[in-house]
């Protein structure tokens, strides 16, 4: 179909500006164009997504959340408190920036800033619209989880920089959870990169595209693997930010705020800055690989600009995870570990092996679709039911003896 | 199955999200500067002063500067000067009444003993706690003329209470009136029997007294006697050894005996010699 105004208006718009300037500098300006509006637009993003999340986990909790911030000099105008998030950022600024004497002062600098540069990497790889790729890679999904991976690395420089046992402590603990995890995390994704043929994300969203009947998306999300696929892949993207129930680096009953201990204004909102920018490339990855990217739900509704649609999934996913956080309880780390060795790695394999006989099997037609779907359903139910008794036995339900 | 328990807590979690847009039951925050806010009735901090009249809060306080309250505050956060003259009471009796009252909010510990000893249901618990203050010592001292609320209000925060309190205080008046009464037959009968001269003192302390000498005529030689002895330690050692349950027990029998002994013991000596 014909692309939209809209569709195309963000285009039009960057290469106006492009032509603006001599020939030797636009591709210098075309990237740097991308990257602003990257920042400007997630680093918006970031900020209502703290509040989204306070007032949403206040909801959950039947509280009110924010609700007080207005605008300085409209003393009557509340807004809903909607403006809180930058009245967090002008606190963040001009709160005192404490290093510790002990502390490694290059580290303890060094990892607030390398933690949001390297969370703000995958941002340049993920299609947010038709047309919308800031830089169109071959192998986008490999650059994806080298350069999301890194941030773990951060955290680490984070603990031990600070020169204190709860930051040494989350340090360890945030690699566990990354070396525990990371496996999940690719495992889940390696499915439909079999099935799609290609590491490039602009293609896999492209392949998700087309309707059965015109209201049947053909999503991954849609299919046995990509519906195991993605429960993994939650799962594992909500340890890879470090989110609750997956808090443990932080976890401010345990370990005070584990590699947060020693920080403070600033370089503190920078690693929540972080955590949200992680989660949300994450998030965008996952809308891309299972949620069918750009694609809209149904045929009727493609006149909406694909970008709009990447925006409103992403939305969603970051509302998925709000509401997890606010649901369940933190993990011990033998349990998160557990979780991933015994139950989500043996699984996403499987889930590998499913997604292969789904790609050869791509010609079944009639009482063989069918066949094709029970079994690849059995595939997924089968280990999940027998996996998930076998990592529940002997440990579960515990008894609790307490003193009379 | 493994995932069901998640299941069950999102279902859980999501319907308080609902359920926070249009059921009131559960959502328990109130909005203080806003809305007022609800306090259960029993909540209490700072003490206030109850006068009987609104329009003339100064004139009808029941206080009458026994300063039990002042000696039994343990933060001592209670400073009284008594007046030099008198005022009628609401009962009529001519009473002393505190000149300065003050309270350093700064300092009490919202104990409640003031209201426990006080003798005279003269004192309160309030229910005020936005009291914060720009200024670091005068702000939070309330002298009398800030302590003195209305009994209506104190019926507006503690309905119960009050109407304990009051169904206490008409009880104690009536007896009053009733030994007044009898006090003043008996005088008449006296007064009929001997002649003229003691009859002038009799019917006057009838009329002042409201009955504070009960048992009236036979006593006038021991009356100096026994207040003079009793208030050096009974108003303090009494009250601490009453406590608060033990009160209800001690008021029950209160009115009709033990009023009229008790108010003559509170009150300190001066002013029942200048009567007599």
């Amino acid at each position: 179909m014909a692309d939209s105004f809209l569709e195309l208006a963000p285009l039009r718009l960057r290469d106006a500006i492009v032509g603006l300037f001599p020939d030797g500098l636009q591709w210098f300006v075309h990237h740097l164009l991308s990257i602003t509006v990257i920042l400007t637009v997630f680093g918006t993003f970031f900020a209502f997504t703290t509040i989204a999340e306070r007032k949403l986990l206040a909801r959950l909790q039947n509280r009110l959340g924010p609700n007080r911030t207005g605008l300085p000099f409209f003393r009557n105008l509340r807004l809903w408190g909607l403006t809180q998030p930058f009245a967090d950022a002008v606190k963040a600024l001009t709160k005192e920036d404490i290093v510790p004497a002990a502390a490694d002062k290059v580290l303890h600098f060094l990892a607030p800033v390398l933690v949001v540069a390297f969370s703000l990497l995958g941002f340049a790889v993920l299609p947010f619209g038709r047309h919308l790729s800031p830089v169109e890679l071959d192998a986008a999904l490999l650059y994806f989880f080298a350069a999301g991976t890194a941030t773990e690395l951060a955290i680490f420089m984070a603990g031990w920089g600070s020169r204190n046992k709860y930051s040494l402590l989350a340090a360890m603990r945030a690699l566990a959870q990354l070396i525990s995890y990371e496996l999940p995390l690719i495992l889940s994704v390696v499915p439909v990169v079999l099935v799609v043929g290609t590491l490039s994300l602009k293609d896999i969203a492209l392949a998700q595209g087309g309707w059965t009947f015109g209201v049947l998306p053909h999503w991954h999300v849609f299919t046995p693997w990509g519906f195991a696929g993605f429960v993994i892949f939650l799962v594992s993207a909500l340890a890879e930010s470090n989110r609750s129930p997956f808090d443990l680096p932080e976890a401010e009953s345990e370990i005070i705020a584990g590699h947060l201990t020693e920080y403070s204004g600033f370089k503190y909102a920078l690693f929540f800055m972080a955590e949200y920018l992680g989660l949300t490339a994450l998030s965008g990855l996952g809308v891309t690989v299972f949620l069918g990217g750009w694609q809209a739900p149904c045929a009727f509704l493609e006149f909406i600009p694909s970008w709009l649609w990447f925006m409103g999934k992403l939305a969603g996913m970051i509302v998925f995870f709000i509401w997890v956080r606010g649901t369940l309880l933190r993990l011990r780390i033998d349990q998160l570990t557990r979780l991933s060795w015994q139950f989500l790695v043996p699984l996403a394999l499987l889930n590998l092996l499913n997604a292969a006989f789904w790609a050869r099997t791509g010609d079944w037609t009639g009482p063989l679709a069918l066949a094709r779907w029970a079994v690849s359903i059995a595939l997924v139910a089968g280990p999940f039911l027998l996996l998930g008794r076998k990592v529940n036995s002997s440990r579960a339900p515990r008894t609790y003896r307490y003193a009379d | 199955m493994l995932g069901t328990g998640i299941i069950k807590g999102l279902a859980v979690t999501a319907k308080n999200f609902v359920g926070s847009y249009h059921d009131p039951a559960r959502m328990v925050t109130q909005q203080f500067p806003e809305e007022p806010a609800k306090l259960p009735e029993n909540y209490r901090n700072f003490p206030f002063l109850v006068s009987e009249n609104a329009t003339d809060p100064m004139g009808t306080l029941r206080c009458v500067a026994c300063q039990i309250c002042e000696k039994e505050c343990p933060p001592q956060c209670i400073y009284i000067e008594k007046s030099k003259d008198k005022k009628p009471d609401a009962n009529g009796k001519m009473q002393i009444y505190p000149a300065v009252f003050d309270i350093d909010t700064a300092v009490c510990m919202s104990c409640q003993i003031c209201v426990e000893v006080c003798p005279f249901e003269a004192i309160k618990m309030d229910q005020v706690f936005a009291i914060a203050q720009t200024n670091r010592f005068q702000g939070l001292l309330l002298d009398r003329e800030d302590l003195a609320k209305p009994n209506s209000y104190y019926h507006s925060i503690h309905p119960t209470e009050a109407a304990e309190v009051d169904a206490r205080l008409d009880a104690d008046r009536k007896a009053a009136e009733e030994k007044a009464k009898a006090a003043a037959a008996a005088a008449a009968a006296k007064t009929a029997a001997a002649k003229a001269a003691p009859a002038a003192t009799k019917s006057d302390s009838a009329v002042a007294g409201a009955g504070g000498p009960g048992p009236g005529s036979p006593s006038p030689a021991t009356k100096p006697a026994s207040p003079a002895a009793k208030p050096q330690d009974e108003p303090r050692r009494n009250p601490q050894g009453e406590g608060g349950p033990a009160k209800p027990a001690d008021r029950a029998p209160a009115p009709k005996p033990a009023s009229p002994p008790e108010v003559g013991r509170i009150v300190p000596n001066p002013p029942e010699k200048g009567d007599a």
